[in-house]
């Protein structure tokens, strides 16, 4: 197995792991119209949580299933103490609340887990390597990342077209005021959606969790890198952010191997090359 | 009974007698307090560095019961928050501002080089404590400027060193694509090189990514000896644990300077089992100093000494040495500098004395991270003195 096919993994697993904290931030954005700078501190949070949850039950995928409910209460209760204040101001104002709720919870993180980064062992059954080359191993962990990323994405996207709270959320981002004549009360959905979007950060932070490990200022690079691939795929567009995360994914992958002085400005190359090309993104609506 | 009357006497008195001191006492003698301006991180990422060497200068300060050659020591603390950005002003507030005696910082190597420029300018007696940015003892190096701790380029030589005696000949670079990791390579690679290794190639990856599978395939497409690496904190944890995922380490031996491993050794777990690094201080370094100076720490803190503490310590062993050649007066500068400058004493790790761009001259020690601790397995160097290239005593 040669040095490419092994990048082209690499940049998949990389890109499908992004894909996860994307789609929550595309969801947010493209239904509520809200810049969330705090997406990045939801998949922080979600690391250090894991961090206590594992401690607590002792395997990552516990942790994982306590941790989605979790997740997604604190997200409504995020977006009934702040985010409902911003659907009807400007970018600017949402901005600034978002960034303040940034200071915040980095201080809560300082605050209950220190500033040391802490490990979390991956789970015995998952610990193996398989071997690709003869001096190359890869850690089963990040297959099953990547088949767990793959069936999220599924799920998501069978939600958003094949179901009744899919067509609603659809039809509350074209005409919020037609589906709140039928009956439907638009702030519950914005609630949903919105928790739905911190559920998605902090479950790519709890899975990232056992590679990642967790320490101060996970989040700010999946913030920017998140942003990215929102304005690469089309905003609000989860099939854009799949084929985004993938494509940024396999950059990066490529781009420190074969052009490592350039590595720090593909993605945003990439970028800017298909903003040229398409400026609303790949399934961006013009 | 007090009434009005008494009270403006009284007031007066007091009054008048401050005003007085300073006639009253004899002309020679200065103010008895000592005034220590601390500059170290007490918040950010840094805050425990600044913590351990706070403590170790608080402990040697309590030893001496408070004096250090005869004076009354007063601390005064500044946090600089480990931004560069604000050090101008913190350093002026403790030189100016509070008109500290002499000046012991930091930790972060951007805010110790804005803070040397002022105390250059200044030629206060300065100690760093941490900051291992080469230039430090090297083209800004200072009279007035002592490092207790190491460079950056000097700690990658002792790993060189180390390295080239295990019988390592080719070797692969990973770092950061920052100033400190380029200095820890530079260093390393410098030594390497002169002593007859071979650099394959010298991986970078933009500050601080963290996303390590791509550069570790190609690592393990290289095939070389050894493959010595640099990151810090979060990242050198993920690096570590990465590198043993992807089987690496059963082939391909990981060093690094010691801070590779700083912090993380029990978070490593098993992933950490045989990493490599230099460092010039162990906790188990077997010499009366360190024996005592772990005790004492450990009845104050209830916490071993790290490194940091370690170089707090030696700070203060320093500036004593000072003092006591002026007889705590600290107006006669040159003869304290020189005094400092010509210092040796034992040190926690080691015999310490100063080179003659005011770094240290120490024993490196190398040691294999086990069971989530770095045991001490030899010595990677002695009596190192680092790069003094540029130095200009001006």
């Amino acid at each position: 197995m040669s040095l490419v096919l092994v990048q082209i993994l690499n940049g998949l697993q990389y890109g499908l792991l992004l894909f996860l904290a994307a789609s929550g931030l595309t969801l947010v954005f493209g239904i509520l119209g809200v810049i969330n700078l705090a997406h990045g501190s939801f998949y922080m949070l979600g690391a250090y949580l894991a961090v206590t949850l594992t401690a607590q039950f002792g395997d990552i995928f516990v942790a994982l299933a306590v941790g989605i409910p979790l997740a997604f209460l604190f997200g409504a209760a995020i977006e009934w103490l702040f985010i409902r204040h911003l659907y009807k101001r400007d970018h600017l104002q949402q901005v600034l609340l978002t960034f303040a709720l940034i200071l915040v919870f980095r201080e809560v993180q300082q605050t209950l887990w220190g500033n040391h980064p802490l490990s979390i062992p991956t789970p015995s059954y998952l610990s193996s390597s398989i071997a690709l080359t003869p001096d190359l191993g890869y850690p089963v962990y990040r297959f099953a990342l990547m088949a767990i990323c793959v069936a999220l994405a599924l799920a998501m996207m069978f939600v958003i077209q094949r179901t009744r709270v899919g067509r609603l959320i659809r039809a509350a981002e074209s005409n919020p005021e037609m589906v709140e004549a039928l009956g439907y009360d638009s702030r519950i959905l914005y609630r949903m959606v919105f928790a739905a979007g911190v559920t998605l950060a902090a479950a790519a932070g709890i899975l990232a969790a056992p590679i990642e490990s967790a320490y101060p200022g996970i989040g700010d690079r999946v913030l920017i890198i998140s942003f990215v691939i929102v304005v690469v795929g089309g905003i609000g567009s989860i099939r854009g952010a799949f084929l985004g995360s993938l494509l940024i994914g396999l950059a990066d992958a490529f781009g420190k191997v074969f052009v490592p002085e350039f590595s720090s400005v593909l993605i945003y190359a990439v970028m800017a090359l298909i903003l040229v090309v398409r400026p609303s993104g790949l399934f961006g609506r013009a | 009974m007090i009434n009005r009357r008494r009270l403006l006497i009284l007031a007066g008195a007091a009054g008048a007698s401050t005003i007085a001191a300073p006639f009253v006492r004899p002309s020679w003698a200065q103010s008895n307090t000592l005034k220590i301006g601390l500059l170290l991180p007490s918040s950010g990422t840094y805050a425990p560095l600044g913590e351990a060497i706070t403590r170790a200068v608080e402990l040697y300060a309590k030893q001496q019961e408070g004096k250090l050659a005869g004076r009354d020591i007063v601390f005064v603390k500044v946090d600089d928050a480990s931004e560069p950005a604000k050090a101008t002003e913190n350093t002026t507030k403790l030189i100016s501002g509070e008109k500290v005696d002499v000046l012991v910082g930091t930790v972060h190597s951007g805010v110790a080089m804005a803070m040397a420029k002022i105390a250059r300018e200044d030629g206060l007696p300065t100690l760093v404590p941490n900051a291992g940015v080469d230039a430090l003892t090297r083209g800004a190096c200072a009279p007035n400027i002592f490092r207790t701790s190491f460079g950056n380029g000097q700690i990658g030589d002792a790993t060189g060193q180390a390295m080239l005696k295990a019988g390592i000949k080719r070797a692969v670079t990973v770092t950061w694509k920052y100033a400190a990791g380029e200095e820890m390579v530079g260093g390393f690679k410098k030594a390497f090189i002169a002593g007859g290794g071979e650099i394959i190639k010298d991986i970078t990856l933009p500050f601080p990514d963290v996303e390590f599978q791509s550069i570790l395939a190609e690592v393990g497409s290289l095939k070389p000896d050894a493959v010595y690496s640099f990151f810090a904190g979060g990242g050198a944890l993920k690096f570590i644990k990465d590198y043993a995922g992807a089987r690496l380490n059963e082939r391909i031996p990981l060093w690094g300077p010691g801070f590779l491993t700083d912090g993380i050794e029990k978070a490593a777990g098993s992933a950490g089992d045989g990493v490599k690094t230099a460092l010039h201080y162990v906790e188990s370094l077997d010499n009366p100093e360190n024996k005592k100076f772990s005790e004492e720490f450990m009845a104050a803190y209830k916490v071993t000494p790290d490194v940091y503490a370690v170089q707090g310590w030696d700070a203060m062993q320093l500036l004593r040495i000072g003092l006591e050649a002026v007889g705590g007066d600290t107006k006669k500068r040159p003869e304290m500098l020189v005094a400092m400058r010509n210092a040796s004493f034992d040190s926690p790790r080691g015999p310490f004395k100063l080179g003659p761009s005011h770094n240290p001259i120490q024993n490196f020690y190398l040691r294999e991270l086990r069971g989530g601790e770095n045991k001490l397995i030899g010595i990677a160097a002695e009596k190192l003195a680092g790069d003094t290239t540029g130095c200009k005593m001006t």
